[in-house]
């Protein structure tokens, strides 16, 4: 899709990090210590997979669960209203293939939207989740203009009858949260839970750091790729099939 | 040796009254236009989610970019020892700090929470090139004070050389600084670039000339102050490098991104079929803003020198709007390739060409921040001394000689 | 003139709360007007209440950065909280809003002129209790989630 660089490094390093970890499990005597040691130290790293194959063109449910969870009500404006998740139809236009692909903020490693950021407002906490903390945001939308993805929004008017996990108001940017706080109660993302309740079960959650979880076992086994990955930002969003 | 005499200027004319009136107008009409804009939220302006930077933004841009430049007319002096332009050099710092203080407050204003510069101020991510922007636009106007605090205190003259490098290096680093805003964001295919720092550093040196220029021609015109055929023609001179500096700079940038097969759309947008962005582009950026004063300065045509460099500066300034415009919302409407190759569309406007349509406030706000500047130095040469009683030839020109004496040989 | 005679009797007013609310002396019975304050649930406040008084802003600050910033949410100082135990109900017998002079944060700071800006981005009233949680480290949650929306 890109062409201008393999697009798995990430895998690579997902590689490199199992292989090392085997290593030590093979070593003598001090091993399993240090082992625990080294994955206390680097805690989980959330991701996301989305296998496009069980994506279908005419389903949005993982919209309609993003939105009813973080109380996204648009007011009749598409120019200004927020998106957390959307859903993309891609068309290559030499084979006619196509593809419906939910696209949201791709929680990087190396986020741009952190690295230009002025106040820090636009920070990574040490799970890989990208988060705005509003309290300190200004409202510039330097963040806005970095991001490759497009995947933030600023709040153009005021807002009423936010949800109490959800905190939304005018003049600060926002974005995808994962649902930081359905994680922080052991959870999983709302988008997650509907398309695996009641939709195809594309989606699937879990800590890329933990070789055991069934994302990291989907993501060593099939062939996925990121979005952009040429920008060298290894985002935590995964796809399969694209 | 500069031996100009500095004189604030004397009483309270019509005009003098007329031109505070008209300045203090304007800056309440763009208080009003900020407060709209948020009290209501940004809804009610043409920015949104796609255009996420407007009107404002390119007012404020230039206004910087000039600010930097403005400054250069002391330099000459100061750091290059061309003393015609010692008795420019108070003003060219009163100027600088003006424009740039403009273009601050409307960046302000425009937040999505002003009321929280107090969080700009005190917090930094020391990663990001607007964190160091903040130190470098505040470090300017405390450069530009000592500066002009030395040139004005005669026990401090012998340290305005010093002065004037530390503020001739800030400003380049300052205009390097508000380049590398755009310069070092990856994504947008229109931005993406090393040459975006010295393209805003041609771009200070012709805007603020021309800024320069016209501020002058008002304060001495206001004040009954003459204006030499020296001082004009080397104006004249200089402005006609700098516009052809930025010709330059905006050229090779635009052929290094067609050079780029995956810029070509962007570029294809830009140059070819971007509708208003082509058309500000080709009309504006480089016609009224390159072909058209460089015609005024350089053709044979009869309208002496003084014409040739205000209509020419008033076309570069108008030129120089378009320019940013063209740089900051046309790379902003072509849309953001997240698959590259592909077609692709969506609800939140994905692979679609994004409209703008500026809003009142918007204009207000970014008229406001002229307004300001030229409050603050309207009321800097009405009470203190920055302008000198003359620029006539027998204080600019070295090799002065009087009328008489031509005659008589 | 007449503007600030009313500032100054909020400000005198104002001292004399905090130095009434330091020394221990009923409001009522020096006959200065006080805001009037609403009970909240339960015999006991996460802390007491001088400190509360006195605190409540800067511990809400505190927690709010160890929340966003490291995920902690087990801590007794939150907005949540607050609202939990504190919420006035209505005419209607749901919590009132901000919007509201009865709300249990503007019945003080009205009085006290002070701005809250809390509520311009968070909720202002309790929310409804959340259903079931799905745990994504174990159980099967396909059939069970099928379950919860038949």
């Amino acid at each position: 899709m890109t062409g201008a660089q393999p697009s798995n490094s990430g895998r690579r390093r997902f590689f490199a990090r199992a292989a090392a970890a085997a290593g030590l499990v093979l070593a003598p005597g001090v091993v399993l210590l240090t082992t625990k040691a080294k994955a206390a130290a680097t805690g989980p790293r959330w991701g996301l997979l989305i296998d496009l194959n069980k994506c279908p063109i005419d389903c949005s449910e993982c919209v309609t669960a993003c939105n009813d969870e973080n109380g996204l009500k648009g007011h009749g404006r598409p120019l200004t209203d927020a998106q957390w998740i959307r859903k993309v139809d891609v068309r290559d236009p030499a084979s006619k293939r196509e593809w419906s692909v939910p696209v949201m903020c791709q929680h990087c490693e190396h986020p741009p939207c952190v690295d230009v950021c002025p106040t820090g407002a636009s920070f990574q906490r040490d799970d890989g989740i990208v988060l705005v903390d509003k309290h300190i945001c200004i409202g510039c939308r330097y963040c806005m203009m970095a991001c490759p993805y497009k995947a933030r929004s600023f709040i153009h008017e005021d807002l009423t009858d936010q949800k109490p996990h959800a905190p939304r108001g005018k003049g600060t940017v926002e974005s995808c949260t994962l649902c930081v706080h359905r994680i922080d109660a052991g959870g999983q993302p709302a988008c997650v839970e509907r398309c695996q309740g009641i939709a195809t079960g594309a989606m699937t959650f879990g800590d890329l750091n933990d070789p055991d979880s069934a994302i990291a076992r989907r993501v060593a086994t099939y062939a996925t790729r990121r979005i952009r990955d040429d920008l060298g930002l290894a985002p935590g969003v995964y796809y399969q099939g694209l | 040796m500069n031996q100009s005499i500095y004189r604030e200027v004397q009483g309270w004319g019509a005009g003098t009254w007329a031109l505070f009136a008209g300045f203090g107008l304007v800056v309440l009409l763009a208080l009003l236009s900020a407060w709209t804009m948020e009290h209501n939220g940004h809804y009610v302006t043409g920015m949104n989610n796609q255009i996420v930077w407007g009107l404002p933004h390119v007012f404020a841009v230039f206004l910087i970019v000039a600010a930097s430049g403005a400054i250069n007319v002391a330099s000459m002096a100061s750091v290059f020892g061309r003393t015609p332009y010692k008795p420019l050099a108070r003003l060219s710092g009163l100027v600088g700090a003006a424009l740039l203080i403009g273009g601050l407050a409307v960046l302000v204003l425009d937040l999505g929470r002003p009321d929280r510069l107090i969080v700009a101020m005190t917090t930094y991510n020391f990663k990001s090139i607007f964190a160091w922007n903040i130190y470098l636009y505040v470090g300017f106007l405390a450069v530009i004070a000592v500066y002009l605090w030395f040139q004005m205190e005669w026990r401090m003259g012998r340290y305005v050389a010093v002065a004037g490098w530390v503020a001739f290096i800030w400003r380049l680093v300052l205009t390097t600084g508000t380049g590398s805003i755009f310069g070092f964001l990856v994504a947008r295919e229109a931005y993406d670039s090393a040459l975006m720092a010295p393209l805003f550093i041609a771009m200070s040196f012709s805007f603020g000339l021309a800024v320069f220029a016209l501020v002058l021609a008002v304060a001495c015109a206001g004040s009954g102050r003459d204006i030499g055929n020296f001082i004009v023609e080397r104006f004249r001179r200089l402005l006609g490098i700098f516009i052809a500096a930025v010709l330059y700079f905006a050229a090779v940038r635009h052929l290094t991104n067609l050079y780029a097969s995956e810029h070509i759309g962007v570029e294809h947008f830009l140059l070819l079929s971007g509708g208003v962005h082509t058309a500000l582009f080709w009309l504006g950026q480089v016609g009224v803003g390159g072909v058209l004063p460089l015609v005024l300065l350089y053709a044979p045509i009869d309208i002496g020198a003084r014409m040739r460099l205000l209509w020419s500066s008033a076309a570069v300034v108008l030129g120089g709007l378009a320019h940013v415009y063209v740089i900051i919302i046309g790379g902003q409407s072509y849309p953001l390739s997240l698959f590259p190759g592909m077609e692709v569309r969506s609800s939140f406007h994905d692979g679609a060409v994004a409209s703008y349509a500026p809003s009142w406030p918007e204009v207000g706000l970014g008229i406001g921040g002229f307004a300001i500047a030229g409050l603050i130095v309207a009321a800097g040469i009405k009470a203190l001394r920055f302008l000198p009683e003359s620029l006539g030839d027998r204080v600019t020109d070295p090799h002065y000689r009087p009328p008489a004496a031509v005659a008589a040989e | 003139m007449a503007g600030i005679r009313p500032f100054l009797t909020k400000v005198i007013v104002v001292l004399a709360m905090t130095i009434l609310a330091e020394t221990g002396v009923n409001a009522e019975e020096t006959g200065v007007p006080h805001p009037v304050i609403a009970k909240g649930k339960g015999d006991q406040c996460v802390a007491d209440t001088a400190f509360m008084r006195r605190n409540h802003m800067r511990v809400l600050d505190h927690q709010r950065d160890d929340t966003v910033h490291a995920g902690e949410r087990a801590g007794k100082f939150s907005l949540k909280g607050c609202l939990d135990c504190h919420a006035v109900e209505g005419t209607d017998t749901r919590p009132v809003s901000f919007d509201s002079p009865q709300h249990f944060c503007r019945t003080c700071h009205d009085f006290a002129a002070v701005q809250v800006d809390c509520f311009s981005c968070h909720a202002s009233r309790p929310g409804e209790k959340p259903t079931a949680r799905f745990r994504h480290d174990g159980g099967d949650l396909t059939a069970r989630l099928r379950e919860a929306v038949k």
